[in-house]
C-alpha cells in the first residue's frame, strides 16, 4: 500500500514538472516582456531601463533556457506567481481572494450534486427496468447535453427576473453580505452546477448499487432478518458509495471548469470569472497563475483519490 | 449479407426508442446547416443598424441581434460551424485514440506502460480549462479548439481500443496471421481496426457531443469561434447583460436550445450506438 | 408430533430470454424437530432454490408460483414481510455456501454478528450484545474473539469466515439452521471441522437442521434423512440407512455405484454420464429418462412423469419402476 502510494506520489511529482515546461514554454510564448511580468511594476516604473536591465541579469533572463526554467520553477514553488499586469498586485494574492467564492460554489454544487445522483441511483437501482429508471437514464442524459451557462441564462431570466425569488448575479448585495444574503446568491449557481454532474454520479450510483444489491452478503443480511430499508442503507448503498469517492476526487478539476462558465453568467466573484476577465485584459500572469493553480489541483485530486479509496475500503490496505 | 449480419444491431438500436429519433433530429440539423444559404432567407453577417433588436416577425423570424443581424440566418449558419468543429475535433480524437490504443496493445511494454499512464494523466486534465489557458495567452481561433480538443481527449478511445486489440491479439486468426509472418502493424491494419471500429464510433458519437458542449461554452466566453462568424455559443454571448435576458429571448432562446437539443439527440444516438454494439453493457 | 418444516408441493420459476425455467417443481420435504434432512443432488437440481423460498430470498425475477411452506404451523409463504423478517435469523438461520463472499467487505466481521442479534433483540445493550457475540466466535473455535471483533472479512482466512458466519447463524440460537453447501467452497483438511462445529452447535441448541449438499460422504455421516434431488423435484426421500443400503430410485443408484469408496465418507460426487435436462425445455416423462438405464424403450418413461410412491418404511421414490435392477 505505502509502496503504491509512493509510485503515485513520483508519477505526480514527474506529471507536475512536465506540466511546468509546458506552462513555462507557454510564458515564453506569451507576448510581451517576461520581465514586466515577473517584477513589481512600482518598482519598474520607478527604475527606468537601467534598473530593467539589472533585473534582467537578476531574474536570470540572459541565462540559457534551462536554468531559466529553473530559476521560474523555483520561484512558482516558492508561491512567487509574478504580478498582475492590470491591478499590479502579486497574482498569488490576487487568486488567493478568489478562492473562497470558488470553493464555496463548488463545494455546494458537490453537496447538490451528490445528493440528487444518491437520490435518484438507489432510486433507479432498485426500481430497475421500470418507467422510473429509464426516466433517470433520459433526465441524466439531459443533465449532460443541456449546456450549463445556457440553463443559468434561463435561470436567471425565469427565477431572478420573472418570478424575482433570487438575485440575478454576484455574491452578495452590496451593504448586506450576511449568510441569507449570500445563500440567496448561491442557489442558482449551485444547484446548475449540481445538476451538470448529477447525471454522471447517478450512473455510477445506479451501476455500483445494482452489483452490491447483487452480492451473496446482501442475502446474508436479509437472511438475518434485515429489512430493505436497512439492507439498502447500512449495506448495498454503504459499500457502492465506496468507489464514489475516487470518482468524485477525480471529477471536481471537472467542476472548476464547470465553474469558470458559471461564474460568467452569474458574475461570482470566484477564479474562474477571474480567468476569463484575465484573458479579457492580457493579464497574462494572472492566467498562467490560473494554470498552476489548476495543475496543483488536478494532482492533489488524483493522489487524495488515491488515499481516500485506501482509508475507506479496509480491502486495500491489504494489498 | 451485410444486412443479415448487422440486422442485430440495427434491431437493438432502433428498439432504443430515444436514439432513432434522436439520428432524425439530428439528420434534420444536418440538413438545415448544410442548406444554410438556402433557407436562411438573410446574410447572417449582414449588419443592418436601421432593424436592431427587432422582436420575431415575418421578415426576421427569430428577430434581430444588436447589430441587426438576422438570428435565424445566423442559427442555421452558426449550425454549420457548430457540427463542424464538433466532428472534427471527435474524429481526431478518436484517430488519435485509435492509433495510440493499437499501438499499446499489440507492442505492450514499456510502450504500453507509458501510453496508458499518460492517457490517465490527460483525462484528469479537464479540457475547457486548457483551452482558457492556451486561448487565453495565445489567442483563441477554431483551429487551435480542435487541436486542443484532440489532444485532451484521446484516452476514452485509446482504452477502449487498447482493451480490444489485447484480446484480439490472442484469438487464434490473429496468430495465424502472424505466425505467417504478418507484422504487428500489419496485424493492427488488417485485422485490429477493423475489429474496433464499432466501439470507436460509440466513442466517437458521444465525444461529439462533449465537443458540441465545450465549443458553445468557449465561444461564449469569446475564447472560441470569434465574431462575426456564428456559432450557437457566441451568439449568447451577448446574453450576459439582464436587460437582454429579460426583454429579448429571441436573442438567447433558440442558439441555447439548437444547442442543448443537438447534444442530447448526439447523446441519445450514442448510447443507443453503444446498446446496439454491446448488448451485455447496455443496462446493468 | 408435527413436523418444523412442512415444505409442500413447492414450485419456483425464473423467466429467461428463451422462456420459464422451472428450478424448483413440486418439492415436498419434511424436517423433524432436532433432526437433520439431507439434501443432495447435482448443481441446478434445485437444491439451494428450494433452500431460498423457505426464508422468502429468491431473488426477483425469480418467484415461487405453487406450494407452501409450512413452519411451526404458520405459512412463510402467506406471511406479510414483517413477519417473515422476525423468523429469518431468529428462528430459521441460514448458512452459505461461499464464505468469501457472504460477509459485507467493509463492515467488521464482530459488528455483522452484532447486527444479527441486535436485529431481533433491540433491547439488548451494547455491552450484552458484544459480550454475546465474543461468546458466540469463542464457541466456533475463533481464538482471541476480543482481537478479531473488530477485524474485517479480509482478515479471515476462509476457515475462519465459515466459522463466523456459523456464529452468525447460531446468534439468536434458531429452531431450524439450513445450510447451503456450508463446506464446499473449503478446503478438505477444513471441511470436516467446520461440519463437526456445526453439529455440535446443533446438538447443544437442539436445533433441526437441513443440509444441502452434493457430497454423499457427508450425508451419511450426518443425516438422519435425505431427499435426493434432480432436474427440480425430489427423486428420493427416505431415511439415510434405507437411501444407503435399498435405494430404490435409478438416479440414487447411480450415485452411489459412483461413488464405491463411499465407506470412507470423504470425498465428491462424480456426476452420471450424460447430463442433467434442460429446465427450460424439460423432457414430458421422467426428467432422468435420457441418462436412464432402466428407462430406455420404456413408453411410460418417456411420456409420464412419476409421481412419489411410498415403500415400507416411508420410503418414498418417484419412479416408473422403482427398485428395479438395471
Amino acid at each position: 500500500m505505502l509502496a503504491h502510494l509512493v509510485r503515485r506520489l513520483l508519477i505526480n511529482a514527474a506529471v507536475f514538472l512536465l506540466i511546468s515546461v509546458g506552462v513555462f514554454l507557454l510564458v515564453r510564448a506569451a507576448p510581451g516582456d517576461p520581465v514586466l511580468m515577473m517584477v513589481n511594476p512600482e518598482h519598474l516604473a520607478s527604475g527606468g531601463p537601467a534598473f530593467v536591465a539589472a533585473k534582467r541579469a537578476e531574474l536570470g533572463l540572459d541565462q540559457p533556457v534551462l536554468v531559466r526554467y529553473g530559476i521560474w520553477l523555483r520561484e512558482a514553488l516558492s508561491g512567487d506567481l509574478g504580478y498582475s499586469f492590470v491591478s499590479r498586485r502579486p497574482v498569488a494574492e490576487v487568486l488567493g481572494e478568489r478562492m473562497g467564492p470558488t470553493v464555496l460554489l463548488m463545494s455546494t454544487a458537490l453537496a447538490i450534486g451528490l445528493a440528487l445522483a444518491v437520490a435518484a441511483g438507489t432510486l433507479a437501482a432498485t426500481r430497475r427496468n421500470t418507467a422510473i429508471d429509464y426516466a433517470t437514464t433520459v433526465a441524466g442524459l439531459g443533465t449532460i447535453s443541456v449546456p450549463s451557462f445556457f440553463l443559468g441564462i434561463a435561470a436567471i431570466y425565469l427565477f431572478s427576473l420573472k418570478l424575482g425569488w433570487v438575485p440575478s448575479s454576484g455574491m452578495s448585495t452590496p451593504g448586506d453580505g450576511g449568510g441569507a444574503d449570500i445563500l440567496a446568491h448561491l442557489v442558482l449557481p449551485s444547484a446548475i452546477l449540481g445538476l451538470s454532474i448529477a447525471g454522471p454520479f447517478t450512473r455510477y450510483v445506479r451501476a455500483g448499487l445494482l452489483a452490491e444489491l447483487g452480492a451473496d452478503y446482501v442475502r446474508t443480511a436479509e437472511a438475518k432478518g434485515a429489512g430493505p430499508g436497512r439492507v439498502l442503507t447500512r449495506h448495498a448503498l454503504r459499500n457502492a458509495l465506496v468507489p464514489l469517492i475516487t470518482v468524485v476526487m477525480i471529477y471536481i478539476p471537472q467542476l472548476l471548469a464547470g465553474a469558470v462558465a458559471l461564474e460568467q453568467v452569474f458574475a461570482w466573484p470566484g477564479m474562474g470569472q477571474l480567468a476569463v476577465s484575465s484573458i479579457g485584459q492580457l493579464d497574462h500572469p494572472v492566467v498562467i497563475g490560473f494554470a498552476m493553480f489548476v495543475a496543483v489541483l488536478v494532482l492533489v485530486c488524483n493522489l487524495a483519490a488515491d488515499l481516500l479509496n485506501a482509508v475507506a475500503d479496509p480491502r486495500i490496505g491489504l494489498s | 449479407m451485410t444486412g443479415a449480419v448487422a440486422s442485430p444491431a440495427a434491431r437493438r438500436f432502433l428498439r432504443n426508442r430515444m436514439a432513432p429519433a434522436g439520428a432524425v433530429f439530428l439528420a434534420a440539423v444536418g440538413v438545415l446547416a448544410l442548406a444554410a444559404p438556402l433557407v436562411a432567407g438573410h446574410d447572417p453577417n449582414a449588419v443592418d443598424l436601421t432593424a436592431f433588436r427587432e422582436p420575431p416577425s415575418a421578415a426576421h423570424l427569430l428577430g434581430t441581434d444588436s447589430s441587426g443581424r438576422d438570428v435565424f440566418a445566423r442559427l442555421v449558419h452558426a449550425g454549420r460551424v457548430s457540427l463542424l468543429v464538433g466532428l472534427l475535433s471527435s474524429l481526431a480524437a478518436v484517430a488519435l485514440g485509435t492509433l495510440l490504443g493499437a499501438l499499446a496493445g499489440m507492442f505492450g511494454g514499456p510502450l504500453d506502460a507509458v501510453v496508458m499512464r499518460a492517457a490517465d494523466v490527460v483525462l484528469s486534465f479537464p479540457s475547457l480549462v486548457v483551452i482558457v489557458v492556451l486561448a487565453g495567452v495565445l489567442g483563441p481561433s477554431a483551429a487551435m479548439l480542435v487541436l486542443v480538443f484532440a489532444a485532451c481527449n484521446w484516452p476514452t478511445a485509446c482504452r477502449v481500443v487498447r482493451g480490444l486489440t489485447l484480446s484480439l491479439r490472442e484469438r487464434e486468426y490473429v496468430q495465424a496471421a502472424r505466425a505467417f509472418g504478418a507484422g504487428r502493424l500489419t496485424v493492427i491494419g488488417r485485422h485490429v481496426l477493423p475489429a474496433v471500429l464499432p466501439q470507436v464510433a460509440v466513442v466517437g458519437t458521444l465525444l461529439v457531443a462533449q465537443m458540441i458542449l465545450l465549443e458553445a461554452v468557449l465561444s461564449f466566453l469569446g475564447l472560441g469561434v470569434r465574431p462575426p462568424r456564428a456559432s450557437w455559443g457566441n451568439m449568447l454571448t451577448d446574453a450576459q447583460n439582464l436587460t437582454l435576458i429579460q426583454t429579448m429571448p429571441w436573442l438567447w432562446l433558440p442558439p441555447g436550445l439548437a444547442i442543448a437539443l443537438t447534444v442530447l439527440a448526439v447523446n441519445f444516438v450514442g448510447d443507443g450506438l453503444r446498446d446496439a454494439v454491446d448488448p451485455k453493457g447496455a443496462r446493468g | 408430533m408435527t413436523p418444523l418444516l412442512v415444505v409442500d408441493d413447492l414450485a419456483v420459476e425464473f423467466p429467461m430470454e428463451g422462456g420459464v425455467l422451472r428450478a424448483v417443481d413440486g418439492v415436498s420435504l419434511e424436517v423433524g424437530q432436532g433432526e437433520i434432512l439431507g439434501v443432495v443432488g447435482e448443481s441446478g437440481s434445485g437444491k439451494s432454490v428450494t433452500a431460498m423460498s423457505v426464508l422468502g430470498l429468491v431473488r426477483p425475477p425469480g418467484r415461487v408460483v405453487r406450494g407452501s411452506v409450512r413452519f411451526d404451523g404458520e405459512d412463510l409463504l402467506a406471511l406479510p414481510a414483517r413477519r417473515l423478517r422476525r423468523i429469518r435469523g431468529r428462528r430459521i438461520a441460514m448458512i452459505f455456501q461461499d464464505p468469501m463472499t457472504a460477509l459485507n467487505p467493509v463492515v467488521p466481521v464482530g459488528a455483522q454478528i452484532a447486527e444479527a442479534i441486535r436485529l431481533h433483540q433491540p433491547r439488548l445493550g451494547r455491552a450484552a450484545v458484544r459480550a454475546r457475540v465474543l461468546e458466540l466466535l469463542a464457541s466456533v473455535g475463533i481464538a482471541d474473539p476480543a482481537d478479531r471483533y473488530g477485524r474485517h472479512p479480509h482478515e479471515y482466512s476462509g476457515g475462519m469466515r465459515q466459522r463466523a458466519l456459523i456464529a452468525m447463524a447460531l446468534a439468536n440460537e434458531p429452531d431450524l439452521l439450513i445450510a447451503d453447501e456450508p463446506t464446499t467452497a473449503l478446503d478438505v483438511t477444513l471441511q470436516s471441522q467446520v461440519l463437526g462445529l456445526l453439529d455440535t452447535a446443533r446438538r447443544e441448541t437442539g436445533a433441526a437442521a437441513v443440509l444441502i449438499t452434493h457430497d454423499l460422504g457427508v450425508i451419511a455421516e450426518l443425516a438422519d434423512r435425505v431427499a435426493v434431488m434432480y432436474a427440480g423435484r425430489v427423486v428420493e426421500h427416505g431415511e439415510v440407512h434405507q437411501i444407503f443400503t435399498t435405494p430404490r430410485h435409478p438416479y440414487t443408484r447411480g450415485l452411489l455405484s459412483s461413488r464405491p469408496g463411499l465407506a470412507s465418507a470423504t470425498g465428491e460426487l462424480v456426476p452420471i454420464p450424460g447430463s442433467p435436462p434442460d429446465l427450460l425445455a424439460p423432457p414430458p416423462g421422467c426428467a432422468f429418462e435420457p441418462r436412464c438405464a432402466l428407462g430406455a424403450g420404456r413408453a411410460a418413461c418417456r411420456t409420464k412423469r412419476p409421481e412419489p410412491v411410498a415403500a415400507a418404511g416411508g420410503h418414498l421414490s418417484a419412479c416408473h419402476f422403482p427398485g428395479e435392477p438395471a
